[in-house]
């Protein structure tokens, strides 16, 4: 399976191939617009199913990256196209292939008009998703992670609501101006190391006075990317018009984009500014969790209530990062990965009854358990899963990440588990109003329940959502390693000692390095996490 | 005295070809403006290939010093001809529909063309200054070559007065130059001028002198004629203006300010970042209330002209290789703008309102496509091109310490990335208003090489900047 030479670059770039046989279909509008679905449905599952060669050849022990590849690009500036993945970029390579294919299916009737210019859209943003998750050169990654911003502009421009115009501006500007702050850093490092090669950057030990500055740089781009709170106004817009799809996309894969850029560069490469302000990111966690989930508590239409959820879920993911230890890191992975399925999962079932009644208005239907009953369970699973129940993944996601956030401070923890409580609130209060109640309306007793197409759609998610909750070590063995290895360099490089349980990294004396010896030390509480999802 | 005549025999050239087009041209009259116009066309192509040929391992001197030719003349020389060249390509159609098909548009821009590659090569005040004029009087004609319009005429003047002016200052601080440190030639300048603080009138000289060529380049507070005349010229002028005579004036510009006063680089270089900041900041936020394509058009060169001076701001052989990196950027993309601009005809009238490109996405996919593509490479998004240019400068910028001015830089590249992506907007977001009419196929020629320019450059950064860079080098070394 090793043996398919440059698999990163063929997964990439198939998209692209397929988004070009779309722009040469030529015919009336209703062939074209057929055979840009079927291309384009072909095109993104073949990725997939060439992705899952990463999935079963990756090997889980080497903490490493895997599959590299290496082009010469820019030789004289010592610029190269290089592509690898380890245990933490992997499952988000993986996500963005599993997520096209299916919102691709959601586009199938949603989408009428312009169809060939929506698939070509999707595809390339696949490409740029999927490169942005391998990219191994800073340069390389910030032409992916940017470049994400055409596509999905002219997405939510086009097919958008009706202030699809404004919404898509917010997008586009806020993002670009947190990532061109980012670029001037990218450009330091640069300037200093004289590579922007990404392992050769996370070894070079950069001033700690110069650091906070870089970190503080990447920080605008990345916090505005997942968002944080204050930064995080143009998420419901974004998702409020946006056509499903762009909303799936945008929560599922483009959110974690943030999260995976503090895991790549921000702790591996500045480690001691990482250190110093993770107090502002706890801060600023604590803030979107629970600001933010009594924004969600009080919104009336659906899409913006899950929008305002996933602000408050990449919370717990932002405060689990900057924990620096293993459970608090592999939860806010996990917890990415989760949040990925879960809330792409829910703006699909926001769409289901979208596309039928087109209002979002939580008050415009109630009692559909009547009415659509396997939608009714299609959206309690990922409710569930989004409050956090056991035996689903937005378990394991949020109690790892609690787990960390307990060794490093007792305040965190107290503050995240708040949040837990009030997403337990409104989710299952959207979920009453919308499933259960009576069934008065007329037009909403006219609804007609999932189509085999739909039901395509969900299936293969719940398993993905029960899987993750019932056997997370499937999970975990592959951002193992690379966590450990990532706490490992994170500890010799701020000089911060293993952890023991309950102190706080900050107060650890920087005494002897001994690197060598955290592993067991933080491995025991992952290990014990992980059967109590099962159990439940 | 070297007289080394060969080393201009481009120049030289261009300069009887021109003047026997003029002769041909008064007997063939009107008529032959097309044939004549294609005519120039292989003359610039003749005169780049000997550009190429000549021998720049080493920088050479010609005319007792008064000339130089190195890797940075034969480079921005080789980018202005292609500019100017595709300038003329355009204006064909234009001007026969438009009533301006007169045989000396083309020679015109052949002798303003001839000035540029003398501004490339000026290697002392005087030559210059010839140059510099040369290439101006060319310039104040052909905008106001529709003399039956007020509009042009107007342009006309307005460019003229103002260039007028510009001169005398240029003049001005020449002479200042030349009366406190006795020479006018670079090398001399450049011998004379070093270490510590000059004396004040030197200063002042200077400042002049920089006056006078931010004009050149309409950079802020030298812009204002920018607008008026861009809207006022035939667009096929306003192309010509917007890629060729930038090239070669920032190429001048650069030469002066790194030859000749490169001893008190510290003097000119906060000139350069206050001019550089205020016109990437005009250029961003007085583009925004454009209504009229053109003139919006002119605050988008007046900020990029800002963000190629960043390059300069550096002062550093990085930092020249990044101008010259930005300008091989910026000139298709400007090429390619203009080529859409000059596609907007809807019954036989130009239009020029950006609401008259609502919808173009669906009347006229490939003209949306390729301008946005084109706009969203102006804005610095990746992968396409534009973005390459701006990590250049602002890399040099940063390699010079001047975190300030690249943190205002890229500030201000995402009010411009507004503007640009407001078109975007208009062209696929908004209904369409009216259908334009088909597009010539020379335009087609044009759009069809900025888009791959645009799109696939990325795969041609590395010799491009090889090329930069060795262009840069020699500049230091002389």
């Amino acid at each position: 399976m090793h043996n398919i030479p440059n698999l990163l670059s063929i997964i990439t770039f198939l998209p692209l191939v397929g988004a070009f046989v779309i722009a040469t279909i030529r015919g009336d509008d209703l062939n074209v617009a057929r055979n840009a679905r079927w291309v384009a449905l072909w095109t993104s599952s073949i990725v997939f199913l060439l992705s899952l060669l990463l999935w079963f050849g990756f090997d889980r022990a080497n903490p490493g990256f895997q599959f590299e590849e290496r082009a010469e690009w820019i030789p004289v500036l010592n610029i190269a196209y290089r592509m690898g993945v380890d245990g933490i970029s992997m499952p988000f390579v993986i996500l963005s292939t599993l997520l096209t294919p299916i919102c691709i299916l959601a586009s199938w009737e949603a989408i009428e008009v312009r169809v060939k210019e929506y698939m070509i859209a999707f595809l390339a943003l696949e490409t740029l998703m999927i490169g942005t998750f391998c990219a191994l050169d800073f340069v390389a990654f910030y032409v992916f992670f940017e470049g994400v911003l055409i596509p999905m502009f002219i997405i939510i421009g086009i097919w958008g609501g009706p202030r699809r115009v404004y919404s898509a501006f917010k997008f586009f500007l806020f993002t670009l101006a947190g990532s061109v702050l980012m670029l001037v850093a990218i450009l330091t490092m640069y300037d200093i190391a004289g590579t922007t090669d990404i392992p050769t950057l996370m070894t070079q030990k950069f001033d700690p006075g110069l650091q906070i500055w870089l970190w503080l740089a990447l920080f605008a781009s990345f916090a505005v990317k997942v968002p944080m709170w204050p930064v995080h106004t143009w998420l419901p817009d974004a998702h409020v018009e946006a056509p499903t799809a762009g909303s799936v996309i945008l929560a599922g894969v483009l959110l974690k984009m943030g999260g995976y850029g503090f895991l790549r560069f921000s702790i591996p490469m500045l480690p001691d500014a990482s250190l110093t302000l993770a107090p502002l990111v706890f801060a600023l966690s604590v803030v979107a969790v629970i600001y933010t989930s009594l924004v969600a508590l009080a919104q009336s239409d659906m899409k913006k209530l899950i929008a305002y959820s996933s602000v408050a879920h990449m919370g717990f993911v932002t405060a689990g990062t900057f924990t620096f230890n293993r459970q608090g890191i592999e939860g806010a992975i996990f917890q990415m990965l989760s949040h990925g399925i879960v809330s792409a999962a829910l703006f699909l079932c926001v769409g289901v009854v979208y596309d039928r009644l087109h209002s979002r208005e939580i008050a415009r239907y109630g009692g559909l358990v009547n009415n659509m009953p396997r939608y009714a369970f299609a959206f309690m699973i990922f409710t569930m899963a989004s409050v956090g129940l056991p035996g689903t993944s937005g378990f394991i996601g949020e109690f790892l990440v609690m787990a960390g956030a307990f060794q490093a401070s007792t305040w965190l923890a107290l503050f995240i588990t708040t949040g837990m409580i009030l997403g337990a609130a409104y989710m299952l209060w959207l979920y009453r109003r919308v499933v259960f109640g009576k069934l008065e309306k007329d037009d909403v007793r006219a609804m007609l329940d999932l189509s085999p197409r739909e039901i395509a759609i969900f299936a293969p998610l719940i398993l993905i959502v029960l899987w993750m909750g019932i056997y997370p070590a499937s999970f975990t063995s592959i951002t193992g390693p690379a966590v450990d290895q990532l706490i490992a360099n994170y500890q010799v490089a701020t000089g911060t000692q293993p952890v023991p349980a309950l102190i706080a990294p900050a107060a650890a004396a920087p005494a002897t390095e001994l690197p060598g010896t955290e592993a067991p030390a933080t491995e025991q509480p992952a290990e014990a996490a992980e059967p109590a999802g099962e159990g439940q | 005295m070297e007289m080394n005549a060969s080393l201009a025999l481009p120049e030289i050239w261009v300069a009887v070809a021109g003047m026997a087009l003029l002769i041909a041209g008064a007997f063939l009259g009107d008529r032959a403006m097309r044939a004549i116009g294609l005519l120039t066309m292989a003359i610039m192509a003749v005169a780049a290939v000997m550009v190429l040929s000549l021998d720049t391992a080493m920088p050479q001197q010609a005319f007792n010093g008064h000339f130089v030719v190195d890797s940075f003349a034969v480079f921005a020389k080789v980018l202005t001809l292609i500019a100017a060249a595709f300038a003329i390509w355009m204006s064909f159609s234009y001007a026969e529909r438009e009533g301006m098909a007169r045989f000396e548009l083309p020679i015109l821009m052949l002798l303003a063309t001839l000035g540029m590659m003398m501004m490339i090569s000026a290697n002392d005040l005087i030559s210059l200054y010839v140059g510099l004029e040369l290439q101006s009087l060319a310039l104040y004609v052909t905008a106001a070559i529709r003399r039956d319009t007020v509009k042009s005429t107007e342009a006309g003047l307005k460019y003229f007065v103002l260039g007028a002016l510009s001169s005398g200052m240029l003049l001005y601080g020449a002479s200042m130059i030349y009366g406190f440190v006795g020479t006018v030639s670079f090398d001399g300048l450049g011998q004379a001028l070093t270490g510590g603080a000059p004396s004040i009138g030197v200063i002042i000289g200077l400042v002049f002198l920089c006056a006078g060529l931010a004009f050149k380049i309409s950079a802020v507070p030298f812009h204002m004629w920018t607008p008026d005349v861009y809207e006022g010229a035939p667009t096929p002028i306003t192309a010509f203006f917007a890629a060729a005579p930038k090239v070669a004036a920032i190429a001048l510009f650069t030469r002066v300010l790194v030859e000749a006063f490169g001893g008190i680089t510290p003097q000119w270089q906060q000139i350069i970042v206050a001019i550089a900041i205020a016109s990437m900041a005009l250029g961003a936020f007085a583009a925004l209330v454009q209504k009229n394509i053109k003139r919006l058009m002119a605050y988008s060169s007046i900020g990029n002209i800002g963000y190629a001076l960043v390059g300069l701001a550096a002062g550093s052989q990085q930092g020249v290789s990044g101008l010259l990196f930005y300008m091989a950027t910026y000139v298709p993309m400007t090429l390619g703008a203009f080529a859409v601009i000059l596609a907007m005809r809807q019954k036989g009238q130009m239009v020029e309102e950006i609401g008259d490109l609502a919808g173009l996405a669906k009347s006229q996919p490939w003209l949306a496509h390729i301008f946005a593509a084109i706009l969203f490479s102006m804005a610095g998004i990746p992968p396409l091109v534009g973005f390459f240019g701006k990590w250049m400068v602002f890399a040099a910028a940063v390699d010079s310490g001047m975190f300030v001015l690249a943190v205002i830089g890229v500030l201000t590249s995402v009010v411009s990335a507004y503007y640009y992506v407001r078109i975007v907007k208009v062209m696929y977001f908004d209904e369409p208003a009216g259908v334009f009419d088909r597009v010539d196929g020379s335009l087609k020629l044009v759009l069809a090489l900025s888009l791959a320019v645009v799109a696939i450059g990325i795969l041609f950064i590395n010799p491009l900047q090889t090329s930069t860079a060795v262009a840069a080098a020699s500049l230091f070394a002389g």
